[in-house]
């Protein structure tokens, strides 16, 4: 049986198990997602956005759909994958499930909660009703497959005028007591008038067993409402993971996305932006260190509807050994959307010699009066520049980790939470393998 | 100190010094002259290890031993410093941070433990006063957006710290206006000990207004065709290159 037939009667026995309501709205999005799934099918490399990533070796498992045990882990075993220095709000899920043990949530002014209630209780019906699957709809077939088998996540509702006082963690722990384990994480987070937010979130197999995640994130912005989102994907070799992000803002809103992904064996990024009002901001980020044979594709989404907003989008990578990386960058620019700024920017760093990159950068632009900008290099390591750090007695393994460094270091200073920032500087220094003297 | 003996060397087969004889000793200081493209910077570059050139013949001796197999790093471990003409930028590495990491470096490799933060900050101040730095270049990072000018202090404060036995100047005076030459010539000054000894390298002779060198050398075509004391500088000077290219 194929994991697409499996999948088709796996989402019969959710229906038949009670999991979801068969009566909601949510459930006829569920179904026509499902059905959208079955036409189309798992993406291939015939398809124009698939060209250069080919999923068949990971879909070529017997995953399971529905973790079959409740997992347990003790906090002091997974405390360093939390920026543990920092108060946060903490939403953890393990193979799937809500652990209120390792979570810290709200209902106190705010909503920092699951999915899996705001799907079940009628006080959240309306909410779900207006922003559930708008942006994610037949977006494609994995994103249908997500919203067809969504059950738990993070559900985040922050009202007007709110600086929410510390960041958000959704963390996805696998525990490795299923053998191949498919997942469907679904996060809604609304943004109100004003408010502030900052989101961590992070992928982490605890065990070296097969995990595909298929992730689905919708975030609206409202007005002057600003928030940071940031990916840490640097998760076992045997762990891939899809991950489609879409965001909608409303005028004077400011919205990151930033990815770093140094593990995995697959990563593929969907970011999308969507303007829905004038004097908007949005920046994506990002940063692919990779070795061996793993393979990031980063595929991003600019859509410029309204006049006078911006867009900043800065991807670095750097490839060693056989890894691959995509960079599919797409700015449109429609009609109406005079005086926008859109500047894109990708560098890669090949280091290994059978690495390779596919650099995409797109601009469709349909208005006259606007300032884009794209730039692409891919390049190999300066000697000059390695000369000069052993000429002043830096060894060529620390020399060339501290080039590396500095060549990342732009995204690097993007982040705007310190102890994030230190984390992110050491997990990059890691994945380099050396240990540096000082603290970057 | 150094001894250079008979050295060829090149570049994709394409020879560029055809048999340098130098020998420096401990106190001096030697000016390497030449016209562009004479094999100044390929000279400084094959004795500081770079290995885009090929060393094809010949040798070079650092206190009774060839540091021809040795790497950039290990020739720095043994005292050997270049200040670069270009000095790159390292973008989120600072000048502090990036000295600490090569001195240590250099203490590990000679199996001395790491130097005390408290010595290491000491030793900053003193040596960034010698050449009247701007405290606020150290905390950036290294080399990024800095001037001309500050780039080659920057180079002349790195050597001053690495205290090096050796150390070789590539057109240090290039992109320096008079203020800063005179600052960074007196700092090579009271650097200058009797145990370590400079190579200058440059094109022009106003440098040496300022360090006043044992030897001067006139580089042509690969080889040292004149060697002589300080006023040759100022003959070269007068007669310009076109002279040594008769002798």
């Amino acid at each position: 049986m194929s994991l697409q037939e499996k999948l088709i009667s796996s989402f019969m026995v959710l229906e038949n198990r009670g999991k979801v309501d068969l009566d909601s709205t949510i459930h006829d999005i569920r179904c026509k997602a499902m059905a959208s799934f079955e036409e189309k099918g798992f993406p291939t490399k015939k398809d124009e956005e698939w060209k250069y990533t080919s999923l068949k070796a990971i879909l070529n498992h017997d995953y399971s759909v529905f973790p079959e045990s409740e997992s347990a882990i003790e906090f002091k075993e997974v405390k360093k994958y939390f920026l543990h220095e920092i108060e946060s709000y903490k939403l953890v899920f393990i193979d799937g499930v809500y652990s209120s043990f390792l979570s810290d949530t709200t209902h106190e002014g705010y909503d920092i909660c699951l999915m899996s209630s705001a799907f079940k209780k009628p006080k959240y019906k309306m909410v779900l009703d207006n922003f559930f699957n708008k942006l994610a709809q037949q977006k494609n077939s994995l994103t249908d497959l997500n919203t067809a088998f969504s059950l738990e996540g993070a559900y985040i509702n922050i009202g007007k005028n709110i600086v929410l006082p510390k960041p958000i963690e959704i963390i996805n722990f696998y525990t490795g007591n299923e053998k191949e384990i498919l997942l469907h994480p679904r996060n809604l987070i609304i943004v109100g008038e004003n408010s502030h937010v900052q989101i961590i979130e992070r992928h982490q197999s605890l065990g070296s067993n097969v995990v595909l995640t298929n992730a689905v994130t919708e975030i609206f912005v409202n007005k002057r409402a600003i928030i940071d989102y940031y990916k840490i994907q640097n998760d076992q070799s045997n762990a891939s993971l899809i991950d489609n992000t879409f965001v909608q803002q409303k005028e004077h809103s400011i919205a990151s996305v930033n990815t770093y992904s140094f593990g995995g064996k697959l990563t593929r990024n969907n970011v999308e932006f969507y303007h829905e009002g004038e004097h908007v901001e949005s920046h994506i980020n990002g940063i692919s260190i990779l070795n061996e044979k793993q393979h990031v594709d980063n595929h991003t989404l600019i859509e410029h509807k309204f006049p006078n907003c911006e867009s900043f989008e800065l991807y670095k990578g750097i490839y060693d050994d056989a890894s691959t990386g995509v960079f599919n960058g797409k700015v449109i620019v429609r009609r109406d959307a005079q005086k926008t700024n859109a500047f894109q920017q990708n560098n890669n760093i090949l280091i290994g010699d059978k690495a390779s990159i596919y650099a995409k950068p797109q601009l469709e632009i349909f208005a006259d009066d606007v300032k884009c900008s794209h730039g692409c290099t891919i390049g190999q390591l300066d000697e000059n520049a390695m000369f000069y750090m052993q000429s002043r007695g830096i060894p060529a393994k620390e020399a060339k980790a501290l080039l590396l460094y500095a060549f990342s270091n732009e995204v690097v200073e993007k982040i705007k939470i310190p102890e994030l920032k230190a984390r992110i500087t050491k997990l990059i220094a890691n994945k380099l393998g050396v240990e540096l003297g000082f603290q970057l | 100190m150094l001894e250079i003996k008979n050295l060829h060397a090149g570049i994709e087969g394409k020879g560029i010094l055809k048999g340098i004889n130098l020998t420096v000793k401990a106190g001096e200081i030697h000016a390497i002259m030449g016209p562009n493209g004479s094999g100044k910077s390929t000279l400084s570059a094959v004795i500081a290890g770079n290995e885009t050139y090929e060393v094809t013949e010949g040798d070079v001796i650092l206190e009774n031993e060839s540091i021809l197999e040795l790497s950039p790093d290990e020739r720095a471990h043994k005292g050997i410093f270049m200040s670069f003409q270009y000095p790159i930028e390292i973008p989120g590495v600072s000048t502090t941070n990036f000295i600490k990491t090569a001195i240590n470096e250099k203490r590990k490799a000679n199996g001395l433990e790491e130097l005390p933060a408290k010595d290491m900050l000491k030793m900053i101040r003193e040596k960034s006063e010698l050449l009247e730095m701007d405290r606020k270049f150290l905390s950036r990072s290294l080399n990024e957006g800095f001037s001309g000018g500050e780039k080659k202090k920057n180079e002349i404060f790195q050597m001053a710290m690495l205290e090096p036995k050796l150390a070789i100047l590539d057109e240090t005076d290039s992109g320096l206006d008079i203020d800063a030459l005179k600052i960074v010539a007196n700092g090579i000054n009271k650097l200058r000990t009797k145990d370590n000894a400079v190579i200058i390298i440059t094109h022009y002779q106003r440098l040496l207004d300022y360090i006043i060198p044992d030897f001067v050398h006139v580089l042509y075509n690969g080889k040292i065709v004149k060697s002589g004391g300080k006023e040759l500088a100022h003959e070269l000077e007068e007669k310009g290159y076109d002279w040594v290219k008769d002798l």
